[in-house]
């Protein structure tokens, strides 16, 4: 029997840049997640990927807002959102917590925690790098022990706040699905839960492959207990998203609404490839496995010992399969949720354009500029651990040496 | 003036009478419009362009408060509503955009719903196929106008609003295109204008209220099954409507309290 | 003091003062006059041009045709559902006129038979109906009583005759059950037929006992009650389960 849907839904209205934009946010809240462990849990194994996990989050935040911009009918005019907010909406408010997450939380904690070693390395840069380290210490180069302590005590309560700054941001995105009562497959309690530690899941998977890769391509050794860490926060953060997602799936079938015949109906048809396949059993069950078995998150050394190469080969493929269960999710719950008509009477297809401003080109565009953002980043303030200046440099040159001007 | 009463005594043959036919009557009648129209004709006098409106020529929204009433028995399907709304509010020619159409409800013996609105109905509707129909009629559809309305609470920067006389409007002018009240409306009212990049839906004809005339959609109705007026206190048709009816809305339990209100509304109707 | 605070202070309060400056410079004249909301939008939506100028502005100059209409069954058909939006026309009635629909496509958007359109509205089925033939030269569409009375009940109760013909009540007439006086078919509203009152008008036919084998018999005492016929079986269709 044919469906109905109204006649103005037969245009999809959120698109594929709208998917990604909780993709992108989800994986700034779990990659500062990830980030915090270190700093105000004092999980020292992860130490090596803390800077690594602070620049991605900053990349990835930087980028996040181009895929709303792209998307509005009016990119121009976005300043409104600023300058007029109506507080009664999601949307709105999500612009103010946006800026207070860049601005208070991200930018700042990157300052705090490199300025030390911008000082120390614009000592001994030459050219542009020295004027760009120079420019990022505001001009603050006192290396005293009282500043240095300061540094460490702002760091550390900068991420104190964050922390719940980073359940704001993403959890934040989830409300602006999660209190639209109109449509029954957003409107959810758990859709700013669910949201959130999906996204504490992609952080973590992300630091995990770009430690990795990035280590491998510098050509040196990664570090085994920082990568068994990691592959165990992220098989409990698995375990609790798992259990959040099933929650919700048994919630919806045992109250069996009037919606559920038409969601059922959605998801067996329209979101079958994208929920069973790939976001059920490739993003979720077949890494939960996967780091069951060899992670040591149920048991010391995990259940199957396997050579450390083969151990992190299995961490990479879980991680990159987790991606593209989270990114699955975010795309079940968005074009999911305009799937299927309000009238509850019939179903509609999206269909993804190649080129053009919502096009899949120019999301992979986007998907692809945080790591050249990240990359940038990079050069100018390496994370990695073996390249910091440390003590022993500060202790040569002392505090205020070879600068080009004082205060 | 004798009216065109219907004489069942009268064979096919004769014409029917018609005061226009009425040769004396029709020469006398021409001179009289002749005269009346002359001032007009000769550009001398020209209407208004805002007949109807106050008579100290301003427009108070406080003094209003504007719903409509919808009796889906009443509705025949013509869809003339939906054209009138098209042509007076420029809505886009495509069968994707509509701000009010027609929906043709089919509810068989097995218990099966079927709902159709082949181009907002503007293209007729095909004949049934199903056997064993138990009940079939028309709903007609638009913005509801509610008085909680989720779309302009999900707005980000303002640009939809309810007006002081209850209508639910969208500022071309400042509105981002974020879609967020499509999104948000439970009843498919809103769309996303494909030449201005706005949302746009139903103003209940605004411009015409402001000069005291009726929405388009209500102007052109041939059985009456869309009624105008004032929700609150005022005496106007749809002042009988909410006295004589039993009232429905469409999902009430979205409490977005909307003022289209139905009567005689099938339970199957979302 | 660290080093630290007044730089970092400093440039957070450029960045206010900017944020302040901005909205000082872009956020709308009337903006919040009325609510959260531009102002001046209301304005410029009421300022919008009407396309259809209302029934009222056409009496002017042509009051007989109105009232012609007003007095008929066309009263609720207001002039520009046929003759297309008029505001240009009264804007410059010699330079533009309204269109005139002379052929049948404008009637039978109303009157061609739909079985979703409410029962008692008339309608016709086009392709038997006089085809070819303009609907104005037999029904004035000002005031379109029929010529002649229609024939058979079919003409306004087209979807109870459809179904009644494909039902076992096939052969029975309407007038059977029905009795309509001469005036329903010029007066539907004020002379309506009747219909029957009691078990034993069925019972006629359906009661144990009649001579005709074919008709389902039931015991009249004991089947259904205290209910009438119709509160279960649908006389147009009664096999329907």
């Amino acid at each position: 029997m044919p469906g109905y849907i109204y006649p103005n839904e037969f245009e999809l209205q959120w698109g594929l840049l709208i998917v990604l934009y909780p993709y992108l946010t989800g994986l700034v809240a779990g990659a500062f997640i990830l980030a915090s462990l270190e700093r105000v849990f004092n999980v020292r194994e992860v130490q090596p990927t803390y800077r690594l996990a602070l620049l991605t989050a900053l990349a990835f935040l930087l980028v996040a807002p181009l895929p709303l911009l792209a998307h509005l009918g009016h990119p121009l005019r976005s300043h409104e959102i600023f300058l007029t907010p109506n507080r009664k909406s999601a949307m709105a408010m999500f612009g103010f917590v946006y800026a207070w997450y860049l601005a208070v939380v991200l930018l700042l904690e990157v300052w705090f925690d490199y300025r030390k070693d911008l000082v120390l390395w614009a000592r001994n840069d030459r050219g542009v790098m020295r004027w760009i380290r120079y420019a990022l210490t505001l001009g603050a180069t006192d290396l005293s022990e009282r500043s240095l302590r300061f540094d460490d005590r702002a760091g550390r309560v900068i991420t104190i706040v964050g922390i719940p700054s980073a359940f704001l941001l993403h959890g934040y995105v989830g409300f602006i699905f999660g209190s639209i009562k109109a449509n029954p497959w957003w409107s959810s309690v758990l859709m700013p839960v669910v949201f959130l530690f999906s996204a504490i899941v992609s952080g973590i998977a992300l630091v995990l492959v770009i430690y990795m890769l990035t280590t491998m391509f510098r050509w040196r050794k990664v570090d085994v207990a920082c990568m068994d860490k990691l592959a165990q926060f992220l098989f409990y953060a698995i375990v609790v998203d798992f259990s959040l997602e099933a929650l919700d799936f048994i919630h919806r079938l045992y109250e069996a609404e009037e919606s559920i015949q038409i969601l059922s109906q959605m998801v067996e048809s329209r979101l079958f490839l994208s929920l069973i396949v790939l976001q059920f059993l490739m993003g979720t069950i077949i890494p939960l496995i996967m780091l069951a078995l060899v992670s040591p998150g149920l048991r010391k050394g995990g259940f199957v010992r396997l050579p450390p190469e083969l151990k992190h080969l299995t961490y990479l493929v879980a991680a990159v399969l987790i991606q593209i269960g989270i990114f699955s999710i975010r795309w079940n719950v968005v074009i999911g949720g305009q799937l299927f008509s309000k009238s509850l009477r019939g179903l509609t297809v999206y269909k993804v354009q190649l080129f053009g401003i919502e096009g899949l080109a120019m999301s992979v565009a986007l998907l692809l500029l945080p790591f050249v953002i990240l990359w940038a980043l990079v050069k100018v303030l390496p994370p990695w651990m073996d390249e910091a200046p440390g003590e022993a440099a500060l202790a040569a040159e002392g505090p205020a040496a070879g600068l080009p001007s004082q205060g | 003036m004798s009216t065109a009463r219907f004489d069942p005594t009268r064979s096919r043959s004769e014409p029917p009478a018609s005061p226009v036919l009425d040769r004396r009557r029709f020469l006398g009648e021409a001179a009289a419009g002749a005269c009346a129209a002359a001032p007009f004709l000769l550009g001398v006098v020209r209407l208004p362009a805002a007949f109807g409106q106050q008579p100290d020529g301003a427009y108070d929204a406080s003094e209003h408060y504007y719903g409509m009433g919808v009796d889906p028995r009443r509705c025949i399907g013509c869809a003339r509503c939906v054209a009138a709304c098209k042509t007076e509010n420029d809505v886009p020619a495509e069968p994707h955009f509509f701000n009010t159409w027609i929906e043709r409800y089919v509810i068989t013996e097995d218990d099966a719903v079927q709902v159709d609105s082949p181009n907002g109905g503007l293209d007729g509707f095909p004949p049934l196929t199903q056997a064993n129909v138990e009940r079939t009629f028309f709903v007609p559809k638009l913005c509801n106008h509610c008085d909680n309305p989720p779309c302009v609470q999900v707005c980000p920067v303002g640009a939809t609003f309810m007006t002081e006389d209850g209508v639910v409007l969208v500022d071309d002018e400042y509105c981002i295109g974020c879609r967020y009240c499509i999104q948000a409306c439970p009843y498919g009212a809103r769309y996303l204008h494909p030449e201005t990049h706005v949302a746009a839906k139903c103003t209940f004809c605004y411009h015409r209220l402001v000069r005291g005339q009726v929405p388009a959609c209500v102007e052109v109705c041939p059985t009456g099954a869309r009624i105008f007026g004032e929700v609150r206190g005022r005496a106007t048709p749809l002042a009988r409507f909410m006295r004589f009816n039993q009232i429905q809305v469409l999902k009430p339990h979205l409490n977005t309290a909307p003022k289209v209100l139905y009567a005689n509304l099938d339970g199957e109707v979302r | 003091m660290p080093q630290q605070v007044p730089r970092l202070v400093f440039v957070f309060a450029v960045a206010l003062l900017a944020m302040v400056i901005a909205r000082w410079y872009l956020v709308p004249d009337t903006f919040g006059d009325i609510g959260h909301y531009r102002a001046a939008a209301v304005d410029s939506i009421a300022a919008r041009p009407m396309k259809y100028a209302g029934h009222q502005q056409c009496t002017l100059c042509h009051s007989p045709i109105q009232e012609a209409r007003l007095a008929s069954n066309h009263k609720g058909v207001r002039c520009e559902v046929c003759h297309g939006p008029a505001a240009a026309h009264i804007a410059a009635p010699m330079e533009v006129k309204p269109s005139i629909p002379r052929g049948r496509d404008q009637c039978i958007l109303c009157h061609a038979f739909n079985p979703s359109r409410p029962t008692g509205f008339p309608q016709i089925d086009p392709v038997v109906h006089n085809p070819l033939t303009p609907c104005k030269d037999c029904h004035d569409p000002h005031a379109p009583e029929p010529p002649v009375v229609p024939e058979s009940c079919a003409a306004c109760h087209g979807e109870i005759a459809r179904q009644k013909l494909v039902s076992h009540h096939a052969s029975l007439e309407c007038e059977v059950c029905h009795a309509a006086p001469v005036t329903h078919k010029s007066n539907p509203r004020s002379a309506r037929p009747s219909k029957p009152t009691d078990r034993s008008f069925c019972g006629a036919c359906h009661a144990i006992g009649d001579p005709r084998a074919a008709i389902p018999q039931i015991d009249l005492q004991t089947h259904g009650q205290p209910y009438t016929c119709w509160q279960c079986h649908y006389p147009h269709h009664p096999e329907a389960p």
